[in-house]
This record gives structure tokens, C-alpha cells and sequence, in this order.
């Protein structure tokens, strides 16, 4: 059945409905055996619910799926497996505790008696690692784990369970560069051993490195399939978008103006007691963007709550607008900070940007609800509360226009504008971002990208903290890199390519001069597409 | 110096009699744990098997069908829980309290309309409860100085279901570490998707986890009242249930850590028992309440400050559900 044109996987109309939600209408999928596949599409598009029932996961509603030119009808993810399609999920399945040699026998021991099993296991484990130029540690707890070890490990466990087809679900989203470059040569290789690959992602650049042939999905439907070789990453992004993705906001030049916040040799702790900033410096000036880069994981995070009010510091200084804001003996609380003129667009946006279960008018006022318009002596001003909503629905376009509905039952993009409306309403002299565009679709991207543009064209300091590094290219002025807490260098964003940084973020420092020796044009889809959001729903 | 040691064999032999039950409801919750459903009516259900296990050996005479007794209403009471928390996803933490207050109400009334004795059941005869057993040797050995009063006094005499507990440590321990049912077993209370993608049903897990869980915290029903009383009593679980949750978490859900914090429980409370009514040096005599009150007072002491930082199962109490 494997000749040199046979469908490794075939989907013949097939749809998935939520609720009354179309997550996949009639598509029809064709996956050559032995080619990497490329399924692109932005955050929501209905991608992962594609690959959930390619792997059992999900029952379709109608329409058929065929592997290797048969019918199948998956009941679970065993039944998949046992046709030899593996998945490597967006987020891993991994038991933290277990070792990977665990995860990877998992649900195919072979032997009621854990010791016989993996016995057995570690003995097939090293010829498919021998095969694959792997080189994992078996018995290390896979919470030890660096993430770019942890997939292979997840890639390792699928080959071991027999895959043939390997659906990789946003592989990229948690590595850095180099972990990508290392991902993309494995891909080829498994290429070359025969396996059939399918590779979704919702950037542009990585479909154009590695597939052969890319299928587009946009709002559940299958919108076109190409040969990567004969299209365009400005084709695929108008596809993906359904049209083209113009920037309006220019970014002015800007002379050097007063330094709004500074932070002198910032030390703080975690909460696991742990060292998170390491004598941490920088300054952000009145109309500039300063770019946080890194790995998640590096420190942003507790950046982000020193500057805030919300964690104090062990060591050093921050300054903002000209008074002591933290430091080792006193802190001033984020209500102070408001009032000084701070404002805080939090990085993880459900936990501390808004309460899920509230009313979006009502999460409109959350950090300001003590202000006069919204409140007097306790009571809010329910009336005023509203008309404030309705006028930030309006500027921010925000859908579906009903204020009164629970906040969480907006989509991410439409959740970040109405906190950004919040945190912008009193015009604030530094705004705080963390995470801009996460789990944001494209279109709410550019509106945020522009309205940061603006706010730093009106002359406020903005500092950004970002995974996603086309995000900071596009509206950063500086870039400033952090790797386990320290601050490996900054450099103005002209100067600044995905290279270089990626190199500062696995912790390379990098000096001066060879900063400007590398050439600045590696944004091969960025160019086209401003900047993609950083994580799929 | 006699004396002393007389003192201190009586607390062994009592610290192990009083920990029977709390090792095997410790057992229990960890097991539920492990697969990530939350056990919080330990309490409930070895009530409950103790009413049945005392109702059983009263009318038959016998403690095997007491044992069986005590065991089927702890495993049906875990069927529910599980229904609850497994098939319909309903909150571990209610479900497991409405079976405390159930069976708090439910098992005196019972006794009352069966027996008519005011909540409890009737006296059990030595022949129709688990009582002590003499080990082979140890009357004779029993003047042997120090190992020969250790065997005898400590090892030997006690009911069925101590001897059935000191094997069953080692066999839940090899169990979840040695088997491939306990690997999936800890899988599914740290990450049940990752169960699911690799083919396995975490419900069919679960409910297995559950069942082995009321057949442990059954025998600790029975134990209180067949083998170390002789019928059941209102409330005779008094907090047992949480004590032996108290020591699952102190043991960091580790079958000998959790087998040691519920000896020192024990023997807290069997400390507790002996200072009743002695006079201590500059202190005095400590009144009844005080003293009653040692085992929970070191619970709250040792959950607050020496546990240290401890990572339950990350699934532990979370409903799974495929669509999030």
C-alpha cells in the first residue's frame, strides 16, 4: 500500500462541533506518506481539534478518516497508536515525577512486573536511539528536564510505541532557537527513515524551513493546500489571515527623554525561596519600548512583580518617577503605583489580569474600583461602571459588544483589549506588559501592536516582557535579554536579529562588536507578518 | 529500671494496636491519592464498616462474615464516591463529607432500629471477633530477659487483622512501585491526560484505585470493632479518618513514611493513655482533656511547620476532563 504517492493520512470531510462552535467543518486533509506535512492556521483555527481526532482523541461528528488508504474509526489514542500514528502534544505528556524510561512505557509495559518491563524497554530504547541520534537520559525524572529535552523524549516514547506517522502539535512554541534548529534536524531525519510527519504551527517561517506540502486552516475550514516550494510565507499569511496584515502605526523617532523607571542591581528571591533576579539593571525612558526577551522561566515573571509592587526585592533599588518604589527595606503596593502613574497589563492574564467568572463591565474597574468615577464611600457607581464599558468596548472593538457577559467567555484577544482599555483609561506615565499577545488571535495582535506604538509615540515608557521574539522585533525600540535571572545584554532592536538573541537567551553573552557584525534581515516571515502570537489555544 | 521497661513494652504493644487502624485507612487514602481522587471519607466509611463488621459478627456469630461485611460497605460507600467524583466529576471534598455525615447519622440509627441498644451493637463474644492471637512459643519465652518479654509482650497477641497490616505495607509499596498497575496508578494522579494519550482508561484506573482503597479502609473498620473493641459504639472512629489523612500527607504519600508517621501517632496516643491520671514532675496531673487532645495537638504541629515542602499528587482532587 506504501507506494510513492499513497496518502498516509486521509480525512474526507470531516467536522467536529462544540456546542454550536464549528471547530472543524468538512475538511479534507491529504498527507502524502513519507513527507513532512505542514498544517498552518492562526491560534484557533482548529488545528489541535484536527490532530485530537487523527489521534483518537476526539470522535468526529461526520466524515472519515483513513490511514494508509483504510477506513479507520479511532475509539481512543490506543487504537491510533496501534495503526501507527503517534502524537507529540503542544503540551507534553509527561508524568513529572516519572523517569523517562516511565514515560516512555507507559500504557505499552509489555509485563505486569515494572522491572522485567523496563528491562526490556531500555534495551529497545537504545537501538531506536542509536537509530535516531538520540541521546536522552532514561533514568533522570523528567521534571529535571530542560523543555527541548523533554520533547524528544515525548518524540522518543511515540517511535517506541511504533509511530509511523507523527503529528507534532506547535512543536516549537517553548524552545528557543537553537532548540528549534535541533528539532528541525531530527524532522529531516525522521523524514529519511521513511516516517510521515505532520507538522502544525501557526509561524510562517518555520512551515517554509521544513514541510513539503502545507494545508492552510482558517476558522475551521481547510482553505488551501500547496507545495512549500511553489508559495510564499506572504501567501500563507494572507491565507491564514484571509487578508493582508497592514501595520498602521508607524514608530516616530523619539529623542532620548527622562528616565521614567530605573532599576540598579535588583536582586530578589522566588517563592520556592530560590534566587529569580540576579543584580539586574536597566532604565526605561519616557517614549521608548524596552523589550524583555528569554525563556520562559528565566526570571521575567518576578521582573515583572518587583516592578509591580507585587514582590519585594533582596538587593538593590527601583526607581520610578523619581521616588523609591522598591527596595530591600520598603515597598510601595500596586494601588500606590497606580496612582503614581504605573499601570500593569499582567502576563498571565487569567490568574491575575481578570476574574474569569465576573462580568467584563464589572472587571473594567478591578485595580481602580476605589477611584471617585467608580466608587463613593464603598458604593460603586453601577451606572457610571456601565457607560465606562460601554465606551471601552467601542474604542477597543471589542465582540461580542455586551459588556454583561461573563469575561471568560471572550476569546483571549478580546479579554487582552478590554484589560488594555482598563490600564490605559487614566494614562498612565509607564505601562507594564507581560506576554502582549498571548493566546491572542492575529487580528487583535496588530491592534495591540499599534496601540503600543502609540502609547510610546504620545511619549510614555513602556516596558514589554515577551517569549515571542518577532513581537519584541517589531515593537521594541531596545531589546534587553534575560537567562536564569541575569540580564545578558541589551541592544537596540535595529541591531537585534532572532540569532543573536536566541544565542543570548540559552545564555550567551555577546560583546559588542559582533553584535554589529551580524547582519540584520534574518526576519524572513516576520517581514510580512508583524509578529505571530505566542500560543495556541 | 523494671518497671520502666514494663512501661515501655505496654506502649509498644498498645502504640501498635491503636495504629492498626490508622495504618490501613493511611493505606487507603494513599492509594485513592496516588490515582488522584481525594479521600476525605475515610472517616465515613470506617464507620460504617465498623457498624457493619460488629452488626455482621453479632448476628452470625462469626467475625469472617463481619470482616466481609465491614468490607462491602466500605467498598460500596467508595462506589459512590467514585460515581461522584469519577463518572460525574462532582467535588471530592463534598462527596466525601456528605459520606461522614451519612454514615455519622446513619450507622447508630441502624443499630438502634436492628439491635435496640441505644446506637449500638450487641456485646461480641471471643469467638465471634478478631481477638488476640497467642504466637507460637510465647508463653514459654516469655521469661527470657528482653527479647523473650519483646516477643511475647510486643510481637505476640494481637488480632488478625495488626498481622494482615504488617504485610500489607510492603504489599502496596511493591504494588505502586514494582507493578505495572502501580505505575499507571501514579501516573494517573499526577497527569491523567498523559494516561489517557498513551490508551489507557483513567476512569477504569480511578475506580480500581478506589475499590482497593475500601477494601483497605474496610479492615480498618472492622479492626476497631472486632478486634480491638468488641462491638460498635457511636463515633467509635473519632477522627481516625482525618488522623490517618494527617499522617498519609506527613508520610508525603510514601507507603513507609506514612506506615511511620502513624506509628508516632500511635504512639502519641497511646502516650496519651499512660499519662492519664499520672503525676508528672513540676507539672502534676495533666487533666483527661489535655491529654486526649496530645494526638490532634501534634497533627496541627506537625502539618504546620515540620512536613516541610511537600508536592501532593499534582491530580490529586481534580476532576479529569478531556475538553480544557
Amino acid at each position: 500500500m506504501t507506494g510513492k504517492t499513497s496518502l498516509a493520512i486521509e480525512t474526507r470531510d470531516l467536522s467536529k462541533r462544540f456546542g454550536d462552535v464549528r471547530a472543524n467543518d468538512q475538511i479534507s486533509l491529504r498527507v502524502k506518506a513519507g513527507t513532512v506535512h505542514g498544517i498552518v492556521g492562526e491560534n484557533g483555527a482548529g488545528k489541535s481539534t484536527l490532530l485530537k481526532m487523527l489521534f483518537g482523541f476526539y470522535a468526529p461528528n461526520s466524515g472519515d478518516i483513513l490511514v494508509n488508504g483504510e477506513h479507520v474509526s479511532f475509539v481512543n489514542p490506543a487504537d491510533a497508536m496501534a495503526r501507527g500514528v503517534g502524537m507529540v502534544h503542544q503540551h507534553f505528556m509527561l508524568v513529572e515525577p516519572f523517569t523517562v524510561l516511565e514515560n516512555i512505557i507507559l500504557g505499552a509495559e509489555g509485563s505486569h512486573n515494572l522491572d522485567q518491563a523496563k528491562a526490556k524497554a531500555r534495551a529497545a530504547l537504545v537501538e531506536l536511539e542509536e537509530k535516531f541520534g538520540f541521546d536522552l537520559p532514561l533514568d533522570e525524572p523528567v521534571e529535571h528536564l530542560a523543555v527541548g529535552v523533554r520533547q524528544r523524549a515525548e518524540i522518543l516514547k511515540a517511535l517506541y510505541k511504533g509511530a509511523e506517522i507523527l503529528i507534532l502539535d506547535e512543536p516549537t512554541a517553548v524552545l528557543t532557537p537553537q532548540e528549534c534548529e535541533q528539532l528541525f534536524a531530527l524532522v529531516k531525519l525522521l523524514k529519511e527513515q521513511g516516517k510521515t510527519i505532520l507538522f502544525v504551527t501557526h509561524k510562517l517561517h518555520e512551515i517554509m524551513a521544513v514541510t513539503d506540502d502545507v494545508t492552510v486552516i482558517r476558522a475551521g475550514k481547510l482553505v488551501a493546500r500547496r507545495v512549500t516550494a511553489q508559495t510564499s510565507s506572504a501567501e500563507l499569511a494572507e491565507l491564514m489571515v484571509g487578508s493582508v496584515v497592514v501595520r498602521e502605526v508607524a514608530r516616530e523617532k523619539h529623542a532620548d527623554d527622562a528616565e521614567r523607571l530605573i532599576l540598579s542591581g535588583v536582586s530578589c528571591f522566588n517563592s520556592q525561596g530560590q534566587k529569580a533576579l540576579k543584580a539586574v539593571s536597566f532604565e526605561v525612558r519616557d517614549g521608548e519600548v524596552l523589550g524583555i526577551a528569554g525563556v520562559a522561566g528565566n526570571g521575567q515573571t518576578e521582573l515583572l512583580e518587583v516592578v509591580t509592587g507585587l514582590r519585594q526585592i533582596s538587593d538593590g533599588e527601583i526607581r520610578f518617577a523619581g521616588e523609591t518604589t522598591n527596595s530591600p527595606s520598603h515597598m510601595q503596593d500596586p494601588i500606590a503605583l497606580r496612582r503614581m502613574g504605573m499601570a500593569h497589563v499582567a502576563e498571565d492574564r487569567l490568574k491575575t489580569g481578570v476574574v474569569e467568572t465576573m462580568s467584563a463591565r464589572e472587571n473594567i474597574i478591578l485595580g481602580y474600583q476605589r477611584e471617585p468615577d467608580f466608587s463613593a464611600h464603598g458604593v460603586l457607581k453601577l451606572k457610571d461602571i456601565a457607560d465606562r464599558a460601554e465606551d471601552y468596548f467601542e474604542s477597543q472593538d471589542v465582540r461580542p459588544r455586551n459588556p454583561g457577559l461573563n469575561i471568560g467567555s471572550f476569546s483571549g484577544g478580546n479579554q487582552q483589549k478590554i484589560v488594555i482599555a482598563r490600564e490605559i483609561a487614566r494614562s498612565p506615565q509607564l505601562l507594564v506588559i507581560g506576554q502582549p499577545t498571548r493566546g491572542v488571535d492575529i487580528g487583535a495582535v496588530t491592534k495591540i501592536h499599534d496601540q503600543i506604538t502609540e502609547l510610546r509615540n504620545a511619549g510614555k515608557a513602556l516596558l514589554v516582557v515577551s517569549a515571542d521574539l518577532d513581537e519584541l522585533l517589531a515593537i521594541s525600540d531596545r531589546i534587553a535579554v534575560m537567562c536564569e535571572g541575569e540580564i545578558i545584554g541589551t541592544m537596540p532592536t535595529e541591531e537585534a536579529d532572532e540569532k543573536t538573541l536566541g544565542l543570548m537567551m540559552a545564555g550567551q553573552r555577546q560583546s559588542n562588536d559582533s553584535v554589529s557584525a551580524i547582519p540584520t534581515s534574518s526576519n524572513d516571515g516576520a517581514s510580512t507578518l508583524p509578529a505571530s502570537s505566542q500560543e495556541a489555544s | 529500671m523494671m518497671e520502666f521497661l514494663a512501661d515501655l513494652t505496654l506502649l509498644a504493644d498498645s502504640t501498635l494496636r491503636i495504629a492498626t487502624p490508622l495504618i490501613l485507612a493511611a493505606l487507603a487514602g494513599l492509594v485513592a491519592e496516588r490515582g488522584g481522587v481525594v479521600d476525605i471519607g475515610l472517616e465515613g466509611k470506617m464507620l460504617a464498616a465498623a457498624f457493619a463488621a460488629a452488626a455482621a459478627a453479632a448476628v452470625t456469630g462469626s467475625p469472617w462474615p463481619g470482616l466481609a461485611a465491614g468490607i462491602g460497605a466500605s467498598v460500596a460507600l467508595s462506589l459512590l464516591h467514585g460515581y461522584v467524583s469519577i463518572s460525574q466529576r462532582g467535588n471530592q471534598i463534598v462527596s466525601g463529607m456528605a459520606i461522614n455525615i451519612a454514615v455519622a447519622g446513619l450507622a447508630p440509627t441502624l443499630a438502634n432500629f436492628w439491635f435496640q441498644r441505644g446506637g449500638q451493637t450487641p456485646l461480641l463474644t471471643d469467638e465471634s471477633r478478631f481477638s488476640a492471637i497467642s504466637l507460637p512459643f510465647a508463653d514459654t519465652l516469655k521469661d527470657v530477659p528482653v527479647l523473650g518479654a519483646l516477643y511475647s509482650e510486643i510481637i505476640s497477641g494481637h488480632n488478625l487483622i495488626t498481622y494482615m497490616t504488617v504485610f500489607l505495607v510492603p504489599a502496596v509499596a511493591w504494588m505502586l512501585y514494582k507493578t505495572r498497575f502501580g505505575l499507571r496508578l501514579r501516573a494517573v494522579g499526577e497527569n491523567p491526560e498523559a494516561v489517557d494519550t498513551a490508551g489507557i482508561s483513567v476512569a477504569a484506573l480511578r475506580y480500581q484505585a478506589i475499590i482497593i482503597a475500601g477494601i483497605l479502609c474496610g479492615l480498618a473498620g472492622t479492626v476497631l470493632s472486632t478486634g480491638l473493641g468488641a462491638g460498635f459504639i457511636r463515633d467509635m472512629s473519632a477522627g481516625k479518618g482525618f488522623l490517618a489523612l494527617a499522617a498519609m500527607i506527613f508520610g508525603k504519600w510514601k507507603p513507609v513514611p506514612t506506615l511511620l508517621a502513624c506509628l508516632l501517632f500511635g504512639f502519641v496516643d497511646a502516650l496519651q493513655g499512660r499519662l492519664q491520671g499520672v503525676s508528672l514532675p513540676l507539672i502534676g496531673e495533666i487533666p483527661v482533656q489535655f491529654t486526649i487532645m496530645l494526638p490532634y495537638v501534634l497533627t496541627v504541629i506537625i502539618l504546620a511547620g515540620f512536613v516541610g515542602k511537600i508536592q501532593a499528587p499534582r491530580a490529586s482532587g481534580i476532576p479529569y476532563e478531556k475538553d480544557h
